[in-house]
């Protein structure tokens, strides 16, 4: 194959090995979830129960409406409605930043409570509550970390848009942008009901 | 077929019009990135040695000899993490997949040119975190190279940036990963199947699999290391609920696996190398490719024979055993097809051969010895003792390290357009391979009598075989240090290597030497397979 022509399918298997890997990231704190949880079922069932269900449920929405800015903004890019694009661009990296607001409040709210790594609260308290805590404050960092690292992307592509360096006819960066983002919230919809809505 | 002939100054080294250092580290061409890969990974490889000696220095009497005990930790940290993260992970795949994997498909370049540049750029920011972490907090790490809680949470040096720096590495060798395996479904030159990949590059398809497979892992494990150290979570902490067996695991789960990514690109350089010294094609193509992958599947999960001495439920310890036992077979079938290769071949005992030969010996060694580790019942007693030590270097250095002095011999002349000296080569072979063996199976002998690793000082009854290791490891550094000085010499000032003198017939001894930047003029058709001589036309 020549180098010359773009090989969109060959940058796309690229982006889902790369995601792949991102989901074994994830997965060893599942694996350590899991372990723990068949540990103390008690403890993460009242942990779970000290966590604010309203953050995390509008969390959720409003990480869903961003994916799915996301990927109408590729149904748009392929039109060749750039004003679409832009707009709907801007819309998904909006939600990052009001679900990493929403996220801050939540946090604050627990620091402010004495829940936080290492807190005496924690310490005295039961083993298992700081261990699913900890657990929390982790997945729901390293997450979070994610959703700024996604949004800078998101941020770099609506500029290539802009220049038109993206278009209709070339337009795989973006697809594999959106892919990353429906990542991020795909390891969400894993993080919501394992600490917020268990039981 | 064309030969045609440039000198050293031809082919990618100046028809790109550019020359000085930014041509270089901001080049996208896999052969340059492959060239500055190498030239790290010898250099780290140089101090890993330096610290290697100076460990058995410290070790060559009972009693404190040259230095402390806190600094001897720290050397065999050190010596360890640099030659496991620095070395051995990236040596053979970066460096000599980048040179080869590309021309051996028949492709221009790999898939993602420019990711391969940001790998490399990975590698050397998270080999200056590595060495800045020594020197830098409160001294270099001294936990060993595993890292194991709840020691390195505790430890005052400075392990949060050494493991730091071998996540960002992670990372570096997760990329290289991607783009092999996307270059090897995407740029396949027509005729290329599936059966004519040559079996270094399918050693690295499946390498590749694993870098992205098991990395990731201990991705998490290190930076779940660093929050222990900086947010105290208490994840492994017993008194916090914390489980300390869950790091190994978790260590284990990347590292098991991780030893397939050192051990097969050797696997495959020596699968090239046999055949081409043979005059033979090679025996079993199909076995030994397919092999690669059985290894890279079985090997994702014996983890747990790391573990046996650890607390392990007892039918654990039987299914990893057996597990573990089963990893041996595709590893024997590569070993007797590269002998069958050989029978009735006319072998021709040049430098790479000579390498690659040693290669299986001393792999054979390391592997038979991995086989009484893996059963649990003689574990148990040699567990954490010198054999260990012996095992893992015979497999590790004798099998790898080989491997790659083999590839160096083999391929760089074809990179450089000159070649080395064929007598200082075997002269330095020589040393090389006794020493080596004075060195580690004294070691296997002394861990099967109950000299511990790790350990400062040790019984006077162990006291001379520890000499006779010792002054194996001169012998050894004084080998390898002939080598690398007759092949920087001859690669810069040596005959002119030109056409085909190998005699190989895979893609890259079908273009000029040195290679030109787009490897081929026009892209290739395949018509052939990777050791079909005849067909390739050579004589
Ligand atoms: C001149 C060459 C070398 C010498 C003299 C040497 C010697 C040693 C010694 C004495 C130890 C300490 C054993 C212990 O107390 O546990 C050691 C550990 C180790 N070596 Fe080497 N070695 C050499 C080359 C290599 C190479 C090429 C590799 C990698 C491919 C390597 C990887 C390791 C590792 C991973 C450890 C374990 C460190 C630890 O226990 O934390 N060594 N080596
Ligand atoms: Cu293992």
């Amino acid at each position: 194959m020549s180098h010359l022509e773009k090989d969109a399918f060959g940058a796309k298997l690229g982006m889902w090995l790369f995601l792949f890997t991102e989901i074994l990231l994830f997965g060893g704190v599942f694996l350590l979830y899991s372990v723990y949880l068949a540990k103390y079922p008690k403890e993460f069932g009242l942990g779970g129960k000290q966590l604010d269900l309203v953050y995390g449920a509008t969390n959720t929405v409003v990480l869903l409406t961003s994916s799915l800015f996301a990927a109408m903004s590729v149904t748009a890019i392929k039109r060749g409605a750039k004003k679409a694009t832009l707009s709907l661009l801007t819309g998904t990296i909006g939600c990052a930043f009001i679900f990493l607001f929403i996220k801050y409040l939540e946090w604050s709210a627990k620091i402010h409570h004495g829940i936080y790594p290492n807190s005496p609260k924690l310490i005295e308290g039961p083993p298992g509550e700081s261990i699913f805590f900890g657990l929390y404050y982790l997945t729901t960092g390293l997450h979070g970390i994610h959703v700024i690292i996604g949004s800078v992307l998101m941020a770099w592509t609506a500029v290539m848009v802009q220049r038109e360096v993206l278009h209709a006819g070339d337009n795989v960066t973006l697809e594999n942008v959106t892919l990353y983002w429906h990542l991020v919230d795909l390891v969400w919809i894993f993080i919501f009901p394992l600490y917020y809505l268990i039981l | 077929m064309s030969q045609e002939t440039a000198t050293a100054e031809g082919g990618f080294w100046s028809d790109s019009g550019k020359t000085g250092i930014g041509s270089w580290i901001f080049s996208t061409d896999h052969k340059r990135i492959g060239l500055m890969y190498l030239y790290c990974v010898l250099s780290f490889f140089m101090v890993g040695v330096l610290l290697g000696v100076l460990i058995r220095l410290e070790l060559i009497a009972p009693g404190p000899t040259i230095v402390t005990a806190q600094t001897y930790n720290a050397l065999f940290t050190v010596h360890g993490v640099v030659m496991i993260f620095l070395f051995i992970i990236p040596g053979i795949p970066a460096s000599f997949g980048n040179l080869v994997l590309p021309i051996q498909l028949g492709a221009r370049d790999v898939a993602f040119p420019r990711v391969n540049l940001f790998s490399w750029w990975l590698y050397v920011i998270g080999a200056v975190i590595v060495l800045v972490s020594l020197f830098t907090g409160g001294g270099a790490p001294d936990t060993g190279w595993t890292f194991y809680v709840p020691f390195s949470a505790r430890t005052t040096t400075n392990v949060s940036l050494a493991v730091f720096g071998v996540f960002i590495l992670g990372f570096s060798s997760i990329l290289t990963g991607i783009n092999f395996v996307t270059t090897i479904h995407r740029m396949r030159a027509p005729g290329m199947t599936w059966t004519r990949i040559p079996l270094f590059t399918w050693s690295l398809y499946a390498t590749a699999w694993v870098q992205i497979l098991a990395t990731p892992i201990i991705a998490i494990t290190l930076l779940l290391v660093v929050t222990e150290r900086i947010l105290g979570l208490g994840l492994f902490d017993p008194s916090r609920g914390g489980d300390p067996i869950m790091f190994q695991h978790m260590f284990w789960i990347y590292s098991h696996p991780a030893v397939y990514i050192m051990i097969l690109p050797g696997m495959g350089v020596i699968s090239d190398i046999i055949p081409v010294f043979s005059r033979k094609p090679i025996f079993g193509y199909k076995m030994i490719a397919f092999s690669s992958l059985a290894i890279a599947a079985a090997g994702s999960a014996v983890w747990g024979h790391h573990m046996y001495t650890s607390g392990m439920s007892d039918l654990g310890v039987m299914v990893f055993s057996f597990l573990t036992f089963l990893v041996a077979i595709p590893s024997a079938i590569k070993v007797f097809n590269w002998v069958s290769t050989m029978y009735k071949g006319s072998i021709s005992l040049e430098a790479p051969m000579l390498f690659a030969l040693s290669f299986i010996l001393l792999f054979s060694i390391g592997g038979l010895s991995g086989l009484i580790l893996g059963a649990a019942s003689t574990d148990i007693h040699v567990h954490d003792t010198h054999f260990v030590v012996g095992h893992f270097h015979y497999v590790m250095f004798g099998g790898t390290g080989f491997a790659f002095f083999a590839a160096a011999h083999y391929w760089l002349p074809k990179y450089f357009g000159r070649r080395y000296e064929e007598k200082p080569a075997i002269i330095g072979w020589v040393l090389m391979f006794i020493g080596f063996n004075v060195l580690y199976f004294t070691m296997q002998v002394l861990g099967m009598e109950g000299m511990p690793r790790r350990y400062y000082d040790y019984l006077p009854e162990f006291a001379r075989l520890n000499f006779v290791a010792t002054v194996g490891s001169w012998i050894m550094v004084a080998g390898i240090l002939i080598v690398l000085w007759n092949l920087w010499r001859g690669l810069l000032k040596g005959e002119p290597f030109t056409g085909n003198p190998w005699g190989g017939a895979t893609l890259e001894w079908s273009i000029p030497t040195p290679p030109p930047t787009e490897n081929f003029e026009e892209d290739p058709v395949v018509t052939h397979g990777p050791y079909d001589f005849k067909g390739a036309g050579v004589p």
